[in-house]
């Protein structure tokens, strides 16, 4: 069986996007993303995880039965998560420093345990692994989406300290885009993140609607007029 | 589906168990030591930020002295210019809204700030967390002020009737750090003596 890559990273970044189609991960959603550079780092660390979990869960896929199958996951994802928290305060030290606190918080991202059960149970391991990677992908684009705008209404800034995540070269992106802005504070507070995901999702249902209608014409107008 | 049921279901999650234990493990053993290494530089890169390099002329993680403080062991860490002790940096916990606030402070022997900052902390992001120095200006406020200069009245938020701010739409949490400080000050003052004497050593008072 080959495996569609294409329509893997479709439905991963946009079509069954972890936070605006499947409307999971909410809690670190609007719990990190008070800022673009937040939302980003949370992302990518997440990302990571969705591929090695992928991996992992597919090689066992054939071993595990369906009785124990959710604990297993559970297990391994929280033991996965833990070696990622470990490693990164041992070698990568100054970026767990900013990440540290979400990095445990991955484990209670229930998108990682739902691609677990629901693609990387019942596919084969590169499949389950891109699955991961874009689902973590998409996951990062709708963190970052949501983080930007929440910071930019909120702070009137957008990544500010993306330097301490990405490092120096990045400090060029770390923008003020309304000077002496008042702030508002709604916008940082969960009640923003509630807030701006509701337009996002509102938003993207619109723009679903009028692709779709843009590539079938409605068969309304289409079709021929036939009096019964 | 690949799935199914099997009667040893309970052994093989008890194997996985094993397995993700003895990975959690290893990994343990094998971070551990950088893990604390890194940890020591970030201590010795916070207290260089509440002593400054000038007053001091010894390594300030190898002359410590821990006192018992309300039944806690407390490490001070002692810097020495010519003979004398010339500043004591220690940590406080406040409580604050997300949960305990680390924070070392730097002070000289006559109990005034040299410099404050926040270790760790889990207050809310974009709010609380001007306590970082990486953030805002805010804990350079506290620099060479000390308990006789502004009475323990003094160290207070503005709200309390003190004269550090708080921050717009969270007083928890620079409350916390200001009660912490004036704890600090505190229990400076009643300790002073064994501080500020370079010969005592790290025994731990009954």
């Amino acid at each position: 069986m080959n495996t569609d890559y294409r329509r893997i990273a479709r439905d991963g970044l946009w079509d069954n996007n972890v936070v605006f189609a499947q409307m999971l991960a909410l809690c670190p959603a609007i719990a990190v993303t008070g800022t673009a550079s937040n939302g980003l780092g949370m992302g990518l660390a997440t990302t990571a995880v969705m591929v090695v979990t992928g991996g992992v869960i597919s090689i066992l896929r054939h071993w595990v039965d369906a009785a124990v199958r959710i604990p297993v996951f559970v297990l391994l994802i929280a033991a996965i998560v833990t070696l990622v928290d470990m490693a990164m305060n041992a070698w990568l030290h100054e970026l767990h420093k900013v990440l540290g606190l979400f990095i445990p918080l991955i484990v209670t991202n229930c998108a990682i345990l739902g691609r677990a059960e629901s693609y990387a149970s019942k596919n084969p391991v590169m499949a389950s692994a891109a699955d991961g990677l874009f689902m973590g992908l998409g996951f990062t684009a709708a963190m970052v989406l949501l983080g930007g705008v929440r910071e930019v209404l909120g702070n009137g800034t957008l990544f500010t300290q993306a330097a301490l995540l990405l490092g120096e070269p990045f400090k060029a992106i770390e923008l003020t885009l309304i000077a002496d802005y008042p702030g508002f504070l709604l916008m940082i507070l969960p009640p923003g993140g509630f807030l701006v995901l509701g337009f996002l999702l509102a938003g993207k249902r619109l723009l679903d609607r009028r692709l779709s209608r843009q590539q079938k014409p409605e068969p309304i107008t289409a079709a021929p007029y036939e009096p019964a | 589906m690949a799935l199914k049921l099997r009667a040893n279901s309970a052994l093989f999650l008890g194997a996985v168990s094993l397995v993700c234990g003895a990975l959690l493990a290893f990994g343990q053993a094998r971070t551990q030591e950088p893990i604390t290494a890194r940890l020591a530089e970030d201590l010795q890169n916070s207290l260089s930020q509440v002593i400054p390099p000038e007053v001091h002329d010894n390594d300030l993680l190898a002359n410590t002295l821990t006192l018992l403080v309300d039944g806690q062991p407390t490490t001070f860490y002692r810097g020495m210019k010519e003979g004398t002790v010339s500043a004591v940096a220690f940590q406080m916990v406040g409580q604050g809204y997300g949960g305990p606030i680390l924070i070392l402070m730097g002070l000289d022997r006559t109990g005034s700030v040299l410099g404050v900052r926040v270790i760790q902390h889990s207050e809310t992001p974009g709010l609380g967390d001007k306590i970082e120095r990486g953030k805002s200006d805010w804990v350079l406020g506290f620099n060479h002020h000390s308990l006789a200069d502004l009475g323990p009245g003094g160290w207070q938020v503005r709200k309390d009737g003190g004269v550090f701010d708080q921050f717009t739409g969270a007083t928890i949490t620079p409350r916390a750090v200001v009660t912490a400080l004036r704890r600090g000050l505190k229990l400076f003052g009643a300790e002073r003596e064994t501080l500020l004497d370079p010969d005592a050593t790290g025994e731990k008072k009954p």
